[in-house]
């Protein structure tokens, strides 16, 4: 445990905080580069003063919304698409063009729709989150083994029982992979989505800390709590990963 | 034999989810003195019959025929094998047996009922295991009976039940790919067992196993079919696996498949290791050599030194020319 994960994890954080120092006393960036010391102690004290928790609260509940409602679509309608060929031809074209549209334009557009609460945020994360997981569905029900299907036949399953018994686990280590770029993207989705018009969250506290404030080692904290949370989301999945499919992988 | 009381009294006494009751025939296990004449004299109608059955496939938009008016009948209890080279059409036959596909002429029934859409009267073991990676291996045993609605306990009491009949119990837990290829194969049969099937199909069921295994697996299903006493129809490549095994082999010519020969194998049960020493297990085995090369001059070559079959139930006679399994046991 020690040698094999916590040491190289230490290591390689030690080699990213040397070369952040190195590039900020070398590059004399002054106070548009602070320094790793400079940037940790205003991290733990924008923690410790009450200043982070309200935003990064507000920008998790959005995360986990649009993650939930994205990812959940997605498997639905990948599932779909897969299945049937109408429904890849009603769909894909507009899956595709969603994807290519950029967030940063939608984004306060849907915010002049939906106002400045929860629900544009809950929507530019869902949207954001669609399409890894909707793709990662549909190939991994597309490669489903047919053996298995022909299996099922015989034993005379039920459409239901298909889609619980074989399809879903059979596919599920690639929805699974899915999910975990689907949830960094969530992290973008909500900050981007702040960033469009809110009175709270990360996206907002950076704005304040560049803008307002001038408090760049406050924008750098900001920026470390969501990379923080990017890397504990991704662990969560992980971990869900490791629970669901990690006996029979 | 305990064990297999208790398989069938767990059936009789919970029987809801077991579709086209048949007659419960349990005693079918043969007395060891009993001969193969005896055993056709006990033996009713069929429990298979195929009836000038033919299948075309589109294949690269060419009409292919693969099966080509197939008729046979395998006896209810007995057990028949069909072989046949690549492309002989062996697998189709199976599936059709099984409802799996549809005849495009002829009929196939079992036990005089046409065959259905995936009919629940047949347990099958493909080629490869087929087991669920995500399931331990009584829970893949127990698959077949949880998509048939029984209870979680009467599942799990049949499961362990079958595991142990296929000598299974200590691995109940593990996944498929902590298994042997030999125990998945095992856990497939089991599988195929679940739901108590009239007629086991099985398809070249260990083709991917080493020859050794392979004569072993042989021995052992020939154990699981005199204590359950379903009628099994076996596909292989194997002349002998087909000769150790069956009561008739069924052979089959090359693309369409054709009934070549049906062969009768004279051998008594129980058979064990040195029956492939004997010299009626030889001829016959040179007969269906003969039929599969297909020179009618072998053929008749073959029956004629096969004629007097007077010593039909000799056991562990004159070294055998054909060693299938290479070298002396």
């Amino acid at each position: 445990m020690w040698r094999t994960t916590v040491l190289p994890v230490l290591a390689a954080a030690v080699v990213f905080v040397v070369t952040w120092k190195v590039i900020a006393v070398v590059g004399n960036f002054g106070v548009f580069l602070p320094a790793p010391e400079v940037v940790g102690g205003r991290f733990l004290g924008a923690w410790l003063d009450g200043t982070m928790w309200p935003h990064a609260s507000a920008t998790l509940v959005e995360i986990g919304l649009g993650f939930f409602v994205g990812a959940g679509l997605a498997v639905g309608i990948g599932y779909l698409v897969a299945r049937s060929r109408l429904a890849e031809r009603l769909l894909s074209p507009y899956i595709v063009a969603a994807q290519a549209t950029p967030v940063l334009v939608l984004a306060p557009l849907l915010v002049l729709w939906l106002g400045p609460g929860l629900a544009p945020k809950v929507v530019i994360c869902a949207l954001i989150v669609f399409f890894p997981v909707a793709v990662a569905t549909m190939v991994g029900i597309r490669s489903v083994d047919r053996r298995l299907l022909e299996l099922g036949r015989s034993l005379r399953a039920s459409p239901r029982q298909v889609l619980v018994h074989l399809e879903l686990p059979a596919a599920l280590p690639q929805i699974l992979g899915g999910m975990r770029v689907g949830v960094t993207l969530a992290v973008i989705g909500a900050i981007v989505g702040e960033w469009a018009g809110a009175d709270r969250g990360l996206g907002v506290l950076i704005n304040i800390a560049r803008g307002s404030l001038f408090d760049f080692p406050l924008m750098f904290a900001t920026l470390l709590t969501i990379a923080l949370i990017a890397v504990v989301l991704y662990l969560v999945v992980l971990l869900v990963e490791r629970a669901l499919v990690g006996a029979w992988r | 034999m305990a064990k297999v009381d208790a398989l069938a009294g767990s059936r009789r006494s919970k029987s809801g989810w077991e579709k086209g009751g048949r007659p419960v025939q349990r005693e079918s296990v043969r007395a060891p003195d009993q001969t193969w004449e005896d055993e056709l004299t006990l033996q009713d109608k069929p429990a298979i019959s195929l009836e000038h059955v033919s299948r075309r496939f589109v294949i690269d938009g060419r009409q292919v025929t693969v099966l080509d008016d197939v008729s046979f009948e395998v006896p209810a209890h007995g057990i028949t094998a069909v072989l046949g080279p690549n492309g002989s059409g062996k697998s189709t036959l199976l599936r059709l047996v099984a409802g799996l596909l549809t005849p495009d002429s002829g009929t196939i029934e079992i036990g005089g009922e046409r065959v259905a859409d995936a009919d629940q009267r047949v347990g099958l073991v493909f080629q490869e295991p087929r087991l669920l990676p995500w399931r331990t291996a009584i829970d893949n045993v127990a698959f077949p009976l949880e998509l048939a609605g029984v209870s979680r306990a009467e599942r799990r009491e049949r499961a362990t039940a079958l595991l142990d009949l296929v000598g299974l119990s200590a691995f109940a837990r593990a996944y498929p790919q902590q298994l042997s290829g030999g125990m998945r194969q095992r856990a497939a049969i089991a599988r195929a067992l679940a739901r108590d099937p009239q007629i086991l199909l099985l398809d070249e069921p260990f083709s991917a196993l080493d020859a050794l295994t392979r004569e072993r697996f042989n021995a052992e299903l020939l154990e699981i079919w005199q204590r359950t006493g379903t009628t099994i129809l076996i596909v292989t490549h194997s002349i002998a696996e087909a000769c150790f095994l069956a009561d008739e082999v069924v052979v089959l010519t090359a693309r369409p498949g054709r009934v070549a020969a049906r062969v009768p194998v004279p051998l008594g049960r129980p058979r064990r290791d040195d029956t492939l020493d004997s010299a009626a297990f030889s001829r016959a085995a040179a007969t269906i050599r003969a039929h599969l090369s297909g020179s009618p001059a072998d053929i008749a070559a073959q029956e004629a030194a096969a004629a007097p079959v007077s010593d039909v139930l000799e056991r562990a006679g004159a070294p055998a020319w054909f060693d299938p399994f290479g070298g002396p046991g």
